[in-house]
């Protein structure tokens, strides 16, 4: 019986439709072979795609037509605009540690700007002896590096904050985090060349959107791993990832990671902008608010099975998810399958990289009772990956940002399985 | 050292500096960037720091921010700076420890030159950087006016906006670099 069709992914409420034709669909085959849709395919009659030469080749290249229901989620912005705010990326329907593309999460503060490579400048200047301005062909010519690493919006997963858990899915409520490679320019290079002032202590970067999104940055940051990004997954960047180039921050909040990158000016002390301020800073429960946390928490979330998935009766599953930490690489992942009354550590999957998603995968018999599954991670400087119920006493209900707590799943005796705070 | 030693050091120098070099550090630049003039940055350079560093020449109050407010304001921030269909810009004065914390400019912002910075960047979403430096010094007044903050008769310019107290500002806690996790 267990086939591979045990669990298939709920969708938000657009995609209701196919959802029903695609559960009816593996309710057939469930059944047994040779339902009406096999006919032809299934043995011993040969398939259609073998009696007729297949399509031509193509400039670039589409999913499948039948994983069209992978999508970004829950795309939501401010009222009265179409691009001032969040797309986030499937995670349920992923596998692996890189994030397509086109799925990447997306966070935009005044919609995705039309920018011309050809036009595009980059301004260096402020606490600097040769302020300079730079075409996006000239950084073409700069040595580059590349790395793999996970961008997460500081915002990801702030519904969990709320007193009840979320009727959510998976890339719903953890969708603002992706992982790409990465390819550019380390920033030390250009700001070396410019001759920073030794006692600059702080960047401010900002984008060439109608947002004119900014943020100070840290020189320590700037100067050691921060990269000027020119690709994505091996093409140059998306527009919504910033296109032609964005400031990428290994590890810290995505905010700070500006798109569009046009101005750096080196400054002595953080220059306060609205998302520095008003936003991106953490309202406790006292009534007092963190700022400048940059680094993303140790985290880890199962991605398979989850919320709105249904298991089909008792039986061997593998239990699959993503890791993640700010701090560096994961060192370990645990599954509990009892609500967290005992572990077993999950071998995670080769490579293992600094601040990149990190998968794990653990077999798990689920022997048809209701239970709670959850995955906690470890990072190399040993932080743990908290329970909420501690996270949210020390943190409070108030925040918006900075959610790293461990995520609950309930199985219920009948398969469903759905969001629980346990 | 050897004679062939020193010829080895002496062509690394060279090297190091000529353009045809086959292996110049890995961090090298081609220093391809162009020096940037003071009319360039100054055309670029639209941010303002807490200390009022980067505040143009200008001047406006309560009054004059009113007018620009309804006209560019009101449809996306309510009446008055209460709020709907977007952000509430008024109010919540003492509600951040409660179950519904309101965060608006008065209850919640650090700085006030960040009203400015990001009013003359950003605002109004559909036509950022068209207003004049003095309608923004303006609104900015209308809105610390509307929160208690200024009185209604104080001008917001260079010299002022910078001397304003925010009442929530005592309450941020920086974290960096002192957090690790």
């Amino acid at each position: 019986m267990p086939d591979k069709a045990i669990v298939e992914p709920a969708v938000d409420q657009s995609k209701r439709r196919f959802m029903k034709q695609s559960l009816g669909l593996i309710a057939a085959t469930g059944l047994g072979a040779g339902g009406a849709k096999e006919a032809g395919a299934a043995p011993p009659e040969v398939p259609p795609s073998m009696k007729g030469p297949g399509d031509g080749m193509s400039q670039y290249g589409s999913p499948a037509k039948y994983e069209r229901k992978v999508t970004r989620v829950l795309i939501r912005s401010q009222p009265g605009t179409t691009g001032s705010g969040a797309s986030r990326t499937p995670l349920e329907s992923l596998d692996g540690m890189i994030t397509p593309s086109g799925l990447h999460f997306e966070r935009h503060h005044s919609g995705v700007p039309d920018i011309d490579p050809d036009q595009h400048r980059l301004l260096v200047h402020g606490m600097v002896k040769r302020p300079l301005i730079f075409t996006m062909d000239a950084l073409l010519r700069y040595p580059m590096i590349s790395r793999i690493h996970f961008l997460e919006c500081s915002g990801n997963s702030q519904t969990l904050y709320q007193p009840a858990p979320p009727n959510l899915t998976a890339g719903e409520t953890h969708g603002l985090v992706s992982c790409s490679e990465w390819t550019g320019v380390p920033l030390r290079v250009l700001l070396e060349e410019a001759g920073v002032d030794g006692s600059a202590q702080w960047m401010l970067a900002e984008g060439g959107d109608s947002a004119a999104m900014s943020r100070s940055i840290p020189m320590a940051k700037a100067m050691d791993d921060a990269i000027l990004a020119l690709f994505q997954n091996g093409e140059r960047l998306r527009p919504e990832n910033g296109y032609p180039v964005r400031l990428f921050l290994p590890g810290w909040e995505g905010n700070m990671s500006v798109k569009w990158l046009r101005r750096l000016k080196i400054v002595s002390a953080p220059i306060m902008t609205k998302d520095e301020t008003s936003r991106y800073t953490d309202l406790q429960a006292d009534g007092k608010s963190l700022m400048f946390t940059y680094p993303m928490g140790v985290k880890s979330v199962i991605t398979l099975p989850s919320h709105g998935m249904t298991l089909r009766g008792a039986g061997l599953y593998q239990v699959s998810g993503i890791a993640w930490s700010g701090n560096g690489a994961i060192r370990k992942v645990e599954v509990s399958s009892d609500g967290g009354r005992t572990w077993t550590d999950a071998p995670l999957v080769a490579p293992v990289l600094p601040r990149a998603l990190t998968r794990f995968r653990l077999p798990w018999k689920w022997d048809g009772t209701a239970t709670v599954l959850k995955s906690r991670a470890t990072d190399e400087t040993g932080a743990v990956q908290p329970e909420r119920q501690p996270f949210i006493a020390e943190h409070g209900n108030n925040a918006i940002f900075h959610f790293h707590a461990i995520q609950a799943w309930g199985v219920a005796a009948n398969g469903e399985v759905k969001h629980v705070y346990a | 050292m050897s004679t062939r030693d020193l010829w080895l050091a002496l062509a690394l120098v060279v090297g190091g500096c000529a353009s045809t070099a086959m292996t110049p550090r890995a961090t090298e630049g081609p220093i391809l960037g162009s020096e940037a003039t003071p009319a360039q940055i100054a055309g670029w350079d639209i941010s303002v720091g807490p200390d009022g560093v980067g505040l143009p020449p200008g001047k406006g109050t309560s009054a004059t921010g009113a007018i620009v407010y309804e006209q560019k304001c009101q449809a996306c921030h309510g009446a008055k700076g209460g709020g709907q269909p977007n952000d509430r810009l008024v109010g919540g004065h003492g509600t951040l420890a409660s179950k519904a914390p309101v965060r608006t400019i008065g209850s919640y912002w650090p700085y006030a030159t960040t009203v400015f910075d990001y009013v003359r960047r950003s605002m109004p979403y559909i036509q950022p950087q068209s207003l004049t430096d003095n309608d923004v010094y303006a609104v900015t007044a209308y809105l610390l006016h509307l929160n208690g903050i200024i009185s209604e008769t104080d001008e917001m310019n260079a010299q002022t906006l910078p001397k304003v107290k925010m009442p929530n500002q005592p309450n941020f806690i920086i974290v960096y670099p002192s957090r690790g996790k």
